[in-house]
């Protein structure tokens, strides 16, 4: 019942750059446009903000648990006298920033991992998974405390230790995308034609696996961002830089006094984040081949 | 047999990867700055060179890597992870006072979010347009966005301290008297927030994923000869449907156990939940080295546990994994 | 002659899809006599197995329905019957085999398992009087060390045993009627003939009446004694097979029996599917239109058939065909 032959098949594609389709397909997704443009916004906040309104997150400005909008601090003061919206400004930075790095790591790590083990097979594959798999074993967060309170809360550290755990998913999904690419006839042919392994892994079935690994990509970025937020709620995060789960985790003793100091970043994390999973959603009906076939 | 002999093998995986861990583990405390012998030193208020070379040679730090590693495996295999300085005890007895707490949450918390996953997923994949079909779609996008700890403190404020439905804090009030049951319900109402927390974000899981398979199942050529054999619809969907859309639910549900770990942290963070959640976060903060280890073996051990019971739970509810092994 | 068993009358079946509603069955009447077999033949799109659904009561849920017609079953309309009632008639006095015996079965219940629950669902037996039924009706659709093999999982067996599990739970209540829409299918060819022996062999054991819906003209000679073409959702000719393949009234069964070279050869020979009748089966949003939806793909054409429906002409025999030029062909 699910194909019926009945139904015609209209629209009938006409040939056209594939990043145009894609963006053709992603526009159609209202959800994830009206999500891109929140998520410039904030991107945007991020690099200017602390410009606009330089403010330092850590001056104590004014008397303690002054609430949003009275004596002129539109998201009130912390339970320091410290100004919220200045700390909602340059936490953003520190989310974004470690939100990418960790990202791009475990994208770095999971698509080398996952190439060479769909790719050679055999021995190779068998233990590149049992690491895999021993990775995904170790509680990510446990392990990243771990890391970050043994050798210190750096941001490249806590950016080390989110990597380090998160690569997991992108492994296993570029490793069965060159499982099945690999099989591919035109991989046959470029193989048979003596392409080097070399370049037949990077330029000929990389590219060809890079739509869900993009996908997971973005996906990553907003886990990413939320672990972070973690670390620093549990205090493992560099004491000199402000950040969003830091704000949550020094204020929550005063959350009875005081429960916007606790609301307003943590309404920060979440909206940045659905931001990001939306326009991975976007992402995802734009780039899946499956999809556009319908 | 053959399946027998499928499960030993998987048995003796998981004790290979125990012992990776404890590998990593020992790595990881040799390559960390500072020793015992300074954590010691430390909590006696310093010591001199003399003393400290003493201490090193007592716990057998001079020795080289591999044989300290290979005693410290042979040690956490007879169960002794260390001793805690900070709180005089043996790290494996600390774990075990906790351990239950912990264990009582994550399983109470996936086994819930499992149950009222599946139930939701049939629901909605009845009726794609209905109120729980909504609830599922709303649910997943606030599970992934929102921050676990976030939304416990919201629940928190909510429901502890605006109005004083439950308990803010702990899972037992110590000062209450009376009988298992006066108990077990005490418990229970210190375990509402803490499971509805860390509970959402996988339910959101496996509603999702659970509405999907459900409604490709229900679609399914099978179900259609349920149906022309003249099955209720009952029948249908809780026989023949509900049987065969469990094994990617089940699946997926036992590759959280790591992360339901990772949130129950959080979690217990919050609500000041007696587990080695709470655990962790102290002994980090006081840099208890080999507490902290001990907790990153125990629950790997639980996580490799969990992917053990996960393997069976598939092997009960499909037949094809059961001969394949 | 006495009432016939299943008696179709002007059934009108729409589908709502994205351009709105489509007959998928357009006024199609027929007859059906107790222990009769008749075939429906066509393309697929054609419509045969949404009659087939029809009957059961098993349309697409909110998609599919019956507009207009009746369908009656032994004196009892089914189109308005309630579901607590097709639900007693299904499996039990009509009952239905699938063309893709490989995902038929349900895969997390053995064999035993789904047969006997048929014989509980209708016939109120115990557990253990059910579970021996299950293995006499394996025994009876010829499964070899059917003692043993009831307690298999669909994936333990190969297609033909698991198109035989089928027709055993199709036939477990000794249905008045067996539906059989392409059956064979999605078989080999040696195991296709395997299977249709067993289903003329039933069908004498158990009185059954057959309707067996196919694209295959060799299967229909084989197992029906009546034959109604189908076309676009629309009845094209029906009559006693051996009459219209010797003798079609209709250009488009015309076609379908000459692109069958030996018709009558044996069964264990390849044939071919359907596809040399030149052109395809028309959209959905062309069905119900008032002309001959064949014309598009017919050397007989004339305005005529663009301007109207033909009406069904008889022949002598019980013969019918819906073309302007019967007469001709």
């Amino acid at each position: 019942m699910s194909t019926n032959p009945l139904i015609p098949k209209d629209n009938v594609p006409i040939a056209r750059h594939p990043a145009a389709e894609a963006w053709e397909m992603f526009r159609r997704n209202h959800a994830a446009m009206v999500a891109l443009v929140v998520l410039s916004a904030i991107v945007l906040v991020a690099i200017f903000g602390p410009y606009i309104y330089p403010i330092d997150p850590f001056d104590m400005v004014w008397a303690p648990f002054s609430p949003p909008g009275v004596d002129g601090f539109i998201l009130g003061t912390d339970y320091l006298g410290r100004d919220l919206l200045a700390a909602i400004i340059h936490g953003a930075r520190v989310s974004i920033l470690i939100g990418l790095a960790a990202a791009l790591m475990s994208v770095f790590i999971g698509v080398t991992v996952g190439a060479l083990a769909g790719f050679y097979r055999g021995w190779v594959e068998e233990v590149l998974m049992r690491i895999t798999e021993f990775f995904q074993v170790l509680p990510t967060l446990l392990f990243s405390m771990v890391i970050v309170a043994l050798f210190g809360a750096s941001l490249p550290m806590i950016t080390f230790a989110i990597g380090i755990v998160s690569w997991t998913a992108v492994a296993r999904i570029t490793r069965s995308e060159f499982l099945r690419i690999r099989e591919l006839e035109y991989v046959t042919a470029s193989r048979a034609s003596g392409t080097k392994n070399s370049k037949l892994m990077f330029k000929v079935i990389l590219p060809n696996a890079l739509p869900p690994i993009i996908v997971q990509a973005a996906l990553m970025v907003g886990s990413a961002i939320l672990f972070e937020a973690g670390l620093s709620f549990l205090g493992l995060t560099d004491p000199n830089v402000v950040s969003w789960g830091q704000v949550i985790g020094s204020n929550r003793q005063y959350i009875l006094d005081a429960g916007y100091t606790v609301t307003i970043p943590g309404i920060a994390i979440f909206v940045t984040v659905l931001a990001i999973s939306l326009v991975g959603d976007g992402l995802n009906d734009a780039l899946n081949p499956k999809l556009r076939q319908r | 047999m053959a399946s027998l002999q499928s499960l030993m093998m998987r048995i003796l995986y998981a004790a290979i990867l125990l012992i990776a861990v404890l590998v990593l583990n020992f790595s990881m405390m040799h390559m960390a700055p500072g020793d015992v012998a300074d954590t010691i030193s430390q909590s006696m208020g310093g010591a001199d060179q003399e003393l400290l070379d003493q201490i090193r040679a007592d716990y057998g730090l001079d020795q080289p890597f591999l044989v300290q590693m290979g005693r410290y495996i042979g040690n956490v295999l007879q169960f002794d992870l260390g001793y805690s300085f900070f709180y005089n005890k043996p790290v494996t007895e600390l774990i075990l006072q906790r351990l239950p707490a912990t264990l009582l949450l994550v399983f109470v918390a996936q086994i819930l979010a499992l149950f009222i996953g599946v139930i939701l997923g049939v629901i909605s994949a009845r009726k794609p347009n209905g109120i729980a079909s909504h609830f599922v779609t709303i649910l997943a996008l606030f599970g992934y966005s929102a921050p676990v700890f976030w939304t416990g403190i919201l629940l928190l404020i909510g429901f502890s301290l605006k109005i004083q439905l439950f308990p803010v804090a702990g899972m037992r009030d110590v000062t209450i008297e009376g009988g298992f049951w006066v108990h077990f319900i005490d418990v229970a109402r210190h375990m509402v927030l803490p499971v509805i927390t860390l509970g959402s974000i996988f339910l959101a899981l496996y509603s999702r994923l659970s509405r999907a398979t459900m409604m490709e199942v229900l679609g399914s050529d099978y179900v259609r000869t349920a149906k022309a054999k003249g099955l209720t619809e009952r029948q249908v969907v809780y026989k023949h449907a509900l049987k065969n859309s469990l094994s990617p639910v089940i699946t997926l549900a036992g590759l959280q156990f790591s992360a339901v770990i990772s949130g129950a942290v959080l979690v217990e963070a919050v609500f000041s939940w007696p587990g080695l959640g709470t655990l962790a976060f102290q002994s980090i903060i006081a840099r208890d080295t080999p507490t902290i280890l001990g907790i990153l073996f125990f629950s790997a051990l639980v996580v490799i546990v969990g992917n053990l019971l996960t393997d069976l739970a598939l092997r009960l509810v499909d037949p094809r994994v059961r001969s394949k092994g | 002659m006495t009432a016939p068993l299943l008696k179709v009358e002007n059934l009108r079946i729409e589908l709502t899809t994205r351009d709105g509603v489509a007959p998928v069955i357009d006024d199609l009447s027929f007859e059906l006599g107790a222990g009769e077999s008749i075939s429906f033949v066509g393309e697929s799109g054609c419509g045969k197995s949404m009659t087939a659904l029809g009957i059961m009561g098993l349309l697409p849920e909110k998609v599919g329905r019956v507009a207009s017609g009746s369908i009656n079953f032994a004196g009892e309309e089914l189109s308005t019957a309630t579901e607590k009632r097709m639900r007693e008639i299904r499996g039990n006095d009509i009952s239905m085999i699938f063309q893709e015996p490989m995902t038929s079965l349900n895969p997390v219940y053995t064999v035993g398992e789904q047969i006997a629950e048929v014989l509980r669902a209708h016939q109120n037996l115990s557990k253990a009087a059910a579970w021996a039924s299950a293995i006499e009706l394996l025994d009876a659709v010829r499964i070899p060390n059917a003692q043993r093999r009831v307690s298999d999982y669909p994936f333990q067996m190969s297609g033909g045993q698991r198109q035989r599990v089928m027709i055993a739970i199709a036939l477990a209540c000794k249905p008045k009627i067996l539906i059989a829409d392409e059956p064979t299918t999605a078989l080999d060819v040696t195991i296709q003939a395997q299977i249709f022996d067993l289903l003329n062999d039933m069908k004498r054991q158990t009185g059954a009446a057959i309707i067996m819906i196919t694209h295959d003209m060799g299967a229909v000679a084989e197992m029906a004694e009546r034959m109604i073409v189908m076309y676009a959702g629309r009845n094209a000719e029906q009559g006693p097979v051996e009459q219209i393949i010797e003798r079609p009234r209709h250009p488009y069964s015309k076609g379908l029996i000459a692109c069958v070279p030996h018709i009558m050869a044996t069964l264990t020979e390849e044939r071919r599917e359907l596809t040399e009748v030149a052109g395809i089966v028309p959209s959905l949003r062309e069905f119900g239109k008032n002309r001959c939806l064949f014309a598009s793909r017919c050397n007989m054409v004339t305005q005529k058939c663009l301007d109207k429906r033909p009406p069904e002409v008889a022949f002598e025999g019980q013969q019918m065909s819906a073309c302007w030029h019967a007469e001709a062909v």
